[in-house]
């Protein structure tokens, strides 16, 4: 039967250097929420088909189930937990809250992840954009109108804080 | 997850030992989305994943209007689609890229991937088949060369031998007044298996076709060439007559299965209707180029 | 948009505050039962069953036992004995018996995933490693998934001792004999041969229903200490966290005195985590071990062994006079239950018929198993199913009479004093401000054009709830008030029960601190499910807002030296009289607040409610729908959910649970579906091929709130959460009809369908 290692990972978690053990089995949502306790990142399929544990790894988005702990030795990882200033909330943040942009908030940390890459690529997004840029993001609760309201609205506030 | 190690290589002959001190179950590591979930799953024996992001060869993304374009196999889709030459070049390729899985998926997920991996619905092999890409294999006995056309044998299964794995795919330049096209039809607007896909890359002189390659996705154990279609074509001006007859010649060479995402009758109609979207879209770029 | 402006000038109540969980639910921290850790805890995974029937003759654990990490396994027979009776869940009953064979299969796995044994082990990668180490037996057994064959005489039998509960008079429904039917009811009114007699058109159709799932993101999880002392703690997300108390404390046989349940922060539920699947293993596995131990689903699991709904085959028959009368309807409903009784057939029953008066009816309701998961409720159980059926057989007649689809509706709306299918008035109901709102709607008076563009209407009824709610308030010196609740919050009922308790109190919504507390810490209170939270939880607050209203104005009253009558507690939350000495005096609420511990001591008080007046819910949708013949694709064009909402406590939730319900409901009309194959096995219980609706399959879903209050409630709250999941199926079905003629009797209406009807015949 195959085996499985001990690994100790180095990675920029968040701004800050991390060091931690894991398994050589460990999916990077895995080590994510059980070796750093960032318990944001969600578990929804496991098999990257909801986008709940999306994080942002070296500058892209990616649905950390499928990616393994053990790629991410000297990278960057940016999880929801990383979002808030000490002062405030990510425009993002506030305007999912005042716009009513989630109920249950499972899916929550997903997609202000996904949403925060795809302001970066795109400032200025359309609807369609925010939809389709949003697809991998399953939220079962809203309908997604109020989620795309909300990043449309952030997205203006980015913008004007440019 | 099952029992796995895993080990990062920093150059081809570094991964293909790694490859070959794993023995069978060792499996090439890409973007992962695939395989992870597969060895989560238990779906492939996997014990050990090689990592081959860190090897230059594989991540770069090269054209050259004589050359044409290089992808290395693990170059993630949102730099295939992001690509300026590959959006002017090879817009089918684009448009495949494009649309594979969600955000999060092409953030990862590469062409090397998703050839390798063999999936019969696989969105970019038939728009690599039809722009005649090959695939260039790195193993212990060397490098070879396989089109694309001829590296799935089945679903899951490729030509690859143990040690062997994609380094990068080829795609030459097109021809004059060629144009290349791909559709799918997916009952989502997005994040779903294709249910039929269909590429066309089609030269036109004047009206006249004088060289097309056509085809089609999950109507058959791999993605398979339609030549029937390319035939209907060539030598004819397109019309909607002959058009028609390139349909319906991949309507007869699909052989689908039923399963959750459709039904024979719907894929074999489907193959004909996508294949006469992609010839008339392909027509429509090889007038503009 | 609000359509209905006659409304009390409500100070916080239609105002749209933030909720008291957001916070941390936008910054990840937010803590849902997958996220528990505790001190040594264990990690536990469930073997499931690769058959769809079969008889389980021999589990052997020992090598999955002698796998380094595993501590122990556990299969049915380490649960005590049950007996079959009845436990009430909240939205629905159980039996024990078959509770805990769902739990943990008995002799018998009676569908594909259904669990087999458990383990826990020191990490979830051992855990999981063992299951693939237990070795099971079967003896496979002819297995049955289609409801309409499983009511077959020669259908394979579920369960041997089963036999049909007949709730009917006059029927010929065999009672004594070995049957997959476990119940038979009936509701009928007025005569309905004299009612067939006098239509002049009678229209009969036939359809059936695929099975659908809630979808929640969070899959379901338990974890569970099972402590030296005997107390037994359960953290889990759950809809009710009593009911997860009553039914552990069954399973396990022990009193409810020594079961503690926290409820967590809960992702989705939908009426799918009510039942229990994990949490009485957890807490096994946990007397096992010693040991704490955390348990979740996969999303496999969770779509192979939770609650999904119903699939149906239901028959209707209405016939209408030539000016749109509807005089008699005979409906027929079956519904499969899953591997053991309980379907919401009983639901659909009363529900079907409900959007219309019709005085001669009867509706027959069958609830039979088949070898596919135990269904559980899902956002208005029932009623999805049983009234599209009616609504797509109306519009048939609306055709067929040439007239408007919408008139025809109003014509034999209900209205308050018509009876019910059970024969009981109506209280008041918006089923005719529905209506209305629709015809006066911007998007029912647009026109649609194109080839292959259709529109369809439908309407939509659910009962809603009331049960009961416990509730406890502290009036702290600062003025801020707390407020402790039973209810778990899935969708915002925090923000809503507190802006109830700061309406009633007169204070700002700020001055409220609600917080959702264990099963330990406050009084019974129901399952947040039936649209009752709201309606209920706020007759709570309403309540304890009196009470404290009293309590102020009796300590104004002691402060001041006069007798309580003197005083008035203003609805600004100002307290004004005069005191002994004549003198006017007044209070705001912080400065009687701040008075209260040198004045007598503190305020806190407790209150529980139980009252059976719901506002029943109507809705009604307008659907535009475009189809490509080519491929069968269709498109939702324009999508309009019209309301009575009662009162919108906070319209952007109200707009949300609309949204929302109207989102699954068009995933039910178009693509959404479980597909098993030839062996019974379920092939797409994966996020990928269980199409829920993505961001980009939707347009924006616009809302119409009507606002007809419910007299029961003193804000006029009606349940909103569940009835707009109602109307999806008919209305887009309806407009597909419009778009490319063609009727369908089957949801979800998929391309692989549209192209069947489409293509010419082979």
């Amino acid at each position: 039967m195959a085996t499985s290692e001990r690994l100790v990972i180095t990675a920029t978690i968040n701004g800050d250097e991390r060091t931690f053990l894991a398994d050589s089995r460990d999916s990077l949502l895995e080590a994510l929420r059980e070796r750093l306790d960032l318990k944001g990142v969600k578990e929804g399929c496991n098999n990257g088909n909801c986008g709940a544990c999306a994080v942002i790894l070296d500058g892209r988005l990616v649905n950390s189930c499928c990616v393994m702990a053990a790629e991410i030795e000297g990278s960057r990882v940016e999880t929801v937990e990383g979002l808030a200033g000490p002062e405030a909330l990510h425009p993002l943040q506030q305007c999912f809250l005042e716009g009513a942009a989630l109920q249950c908030g499972i899916c929550t940390p997903g997609f202000l992840m996904s949403s925060k890459a795809l302001l970066a690529e795109n400032p200025a997004p359309t609807d369609e954009e925010v939809r389709f840029w949003l697809a991998g993001n399953l939220c079962r609760c809203t309908g997604y109108d109020k989620i795309i309201e909300a990043v449309q609205a952030a997205a203006e506030q980015m913008r004007a804080q440019k | 997850m099952q029992a796995l190690r895993y080990a990062r290589a920093t150059s081809i002959d570094e991964a293909m030992r790694m490859l070959q001190e794993g023995g069978e179950t060792a499996r090439v590591l890409a973007g992962g989305t695939d395989v992870i979930v597969q060895a989560r799953e238990r779906r492939r024996v996997i014990g050990l994943f090689v990592d081959i992001k860190h090897i230059p060869e594989v991540m770069a993304l090269e054209y050259d209007p004589q050359r044409g374009l290089r992808i290395g196999s693990a170059v993630p889709l949102y730099r295939v689609y992001g690509d300026a030459n590959v959006q002017r070049v090879y817009p089918a390729l684009r448009a495949a890229a494009h649309v594979i899985g969600g955000k999060a998926i092409q953030g990862r997920a590469s062409l090397g991937g998703n050839l390798s991996n063999a999936s019969p619905a696989a969105d970019s092999i038939p728009t690599m088949m039809a722009s005649e890409a090959v695939a260039e294999i790195a193993g212990p006995n060397g490098r070879r060369d396989v089109r694309v056309n001829e590296f799935c044998t089945g679903p899951g299964r490729n030509v690859l031998q143990p040690g062997e794995f994609v380094v990068t795919l080829r795609f030459p330049q097109p021809a004059p007044h060629t144009g290349q096209a791909w559709e799918r039809f997916i009952p989502r607007n997005e994040m779903d298996i294709a249910v039929v896909n269909a590429a066309c890359a089609l030269t036109l002189s004047g009206d006249t076709v004088t060289a097309a390659r056509i085809a089609i996705g999950a109507v058959a154990p791999t993605a398979i060439m339609v030549p029937a279609a390319a035939e209907a074509l060539v030598g004819r001006r397109l019309t909607d007559d002959t058009i028609a007859a390139a349909g319906a010649a991949a309507k007869d060479a699909a052989i689908p299965i039923e399963d959750m995402r459709g039904t024979v009758r719907q894929r074999k109609h489907l193959a004909d209707v996508l294949v006469q979207r992609v010839v008339r879209a392909a027509a429509e770029k090889a007038r503009g180029n | 948009m609000v359509a209905t402006p006659q409304k009390p000038a409500y100070k916080v109540i239609g105002t749209r505050p933030v909720r008291p969980d957001g916070v941390d639910k936008v910054t990840g921290r937010a803590a849902y039962g997958a996220d528990v850790v505790l001190e040594g805890m264990l990690f536990g995974s469930v073997l499931r069953s690769p058959h769809a029937h079969a008889r389980i003759k021999r589990i052997d654990t020992s090598k999955a036992l002698a796998l380094p990490g595993v501590k122990a396994i556990i299969t049915n027979a380490d649960f005590p004995a049950q007996e079959s009776g009845t436990l009430d869940l909240g939205e629905g009953s159980a039996n024990p018996k078959w509770l805990v064979d769902n739990v943990l299969a008995g002799d018998k796995v009676l569908y594909h995933g259904h669990a087999v044994a458990a383990v826990a082990a020191v990490d979830w990668h051992t855990a999981e490693e063992a299951l693939g180490l237990i070795d099971v037996e079967y003896e496979l057994l002819p297995f049955v998934i289609n409801v309409r064959e499983a009511m077959l005489d020669a259908a394979p039998i579920l369960h041997h001792d089963l036999r049909t509960n007949v709730r009917a008079r006059n029927v010929d429904t065999p009672k004594d004999r070995e049957t997959n039917v476990a119940m038979h009811m009936r509701v009928e009114k007025g005569d309905l041969a004299a009612g067939f007699a006098e239509a002049d058109i009678v229209i009969e159709r036939e359809f059936t229903t695929s099975q659908f799932h809630q979808g929640y993101i969070e899959p379901q999880n338990g974890t569970a200490h099972w402590n030296h002392d005997g107390q037994i703690t359960v953290w889990t997300s759950t809809q009710g966290a009593f009911s997860v108390r009553d039914q552990v404390a069954t399973l396990l046989n022990q009193p409810v005195a020594r079961i503690k349940v926290v409820p967590m922060e809960i992702g989705g539920g939908f009426g799918g985590k009510i039942p229990v699947y994990l949490e009485p293993v957890a807490a096994l596995l946990s007397k096992k071990t010693g040991h704490p131990l955390k348990m979740w689903m996969s999303r496999e699991a969770v779509f192979q062994a939770t609650g999904p709904t119903s699939a149906t085959w239901n028959r209707v028959k209405i016939g209408a006079k030539r000016d749109g009368t509807l005089v008699a309807a005979d409906v027929s409903l079956c519904f499969a239950a899953g591997a053991y009784p309980g379907s919401a057939v009983g639901a659909g029953v009363l529900c079907a018929l409900a959007p219309y008066a019709i005085p001669n009816q009867r509706i027959d309701g069958f609830d039979v198993v088949t070898n596919t998961p135990k269904t559980a409720a899902y956002r208005a159980p029932g009623a999805p199913a049983a009234e599209y059926a009616v609504e797509a057989t109306v519009d048939e007649i609306a055709r067929a009479l040439d007239m408007d689809p919408l008139d025809l509706r109003l014509k034999n709306a209900p209205e308050e004093g018509d009876t019910n299918s059970s024969g009981a008035p109506w209280p008041r109901i918006g089923a005719k401000a529905v209506i209305t709102a629709i015809k006066e709607s911007a998007h029912y008076n647009s026109e649609i054009q194109g080839d292959n563009v259709g529109r369809g209407i439908a309407l939509g009824f659910w009962f809603n709830g009331g049960m009961e709610s416990s509730s406890s308030v502290a009036v702290n010196p600062d003025g801020s008030v707390s407020l402790i609740l039973g209810s778990t919050d899935i969708g915002g009922t925090r923000a809503s029960l507190a802006m109830q308790l700061a309406e009633a109190l007169g204070v700002p919504y700020e001055a409220i601190k609600p917080q959702v507390v264990d099963t330990d810490s406050i009084g019974y209170t129901a399952v947040t499910g039936g649209s009752r939270t709201t309606f209920a939880g706020g007759w709570v607050a309403y309540d304890l807002g009196q009470e404290i209203r009293k309590r102020l104005t009796e300590r104004a009253a002691r402060i001041w030296g006069v007798d309580i009558s003197t005083v008035t507690y203003h609805d600004d939350a100002m307290i004004t009289g005069t005191d002994k000495d004549g003198k006017e005096q007044r209070f705001t609420f912080e400065e009687i607040c701040r008075r209260l511990p040198s004045t007598g001591g503190h305020i806190a008080v407790s209150a529980m409610s139980r009252r059976n007046t719901a506002g029943p819910a109507y809705a009604g949708h307008i659907a535009d729908v475009k189809v490509d013949r080519e491929t069968g694709k269709v498109t939702v064009l324009r999508y309009t959910a019209v309301q009575d909402v009662g009162t919108a406590i906070h319209p952007s939730y109200v707009e949300g649970q609309i949204q929302g319900g109207a989102a699954q409901g068009i995933g039910m009309a178009l693509q959404e579906e479980y597909w098993y194959d030839d062996q019974g096995h379920l092939r797409n219980g994966s996020f990928l091929d269980y199409r829920m609706p993505v961001a980009n399959d939707l347009q924006p879903i616009e809302v119409i709130l009507v606002e007809v209050p419910n007299p029961g409630h003193p804000f006029g709250v009606r349940g909103v959460g569940e009835v707009p999941i109602v109307p999806p199926q008919a209305a887009i079905r309806n407009a597909l009809r419009d778009a490319i003629g063609v009727n369908f009797y089957h949801t979800p209406v998929t391309p692989t369908r549209i192209l069947d009807e489409l293509l010419p015949r082979a």
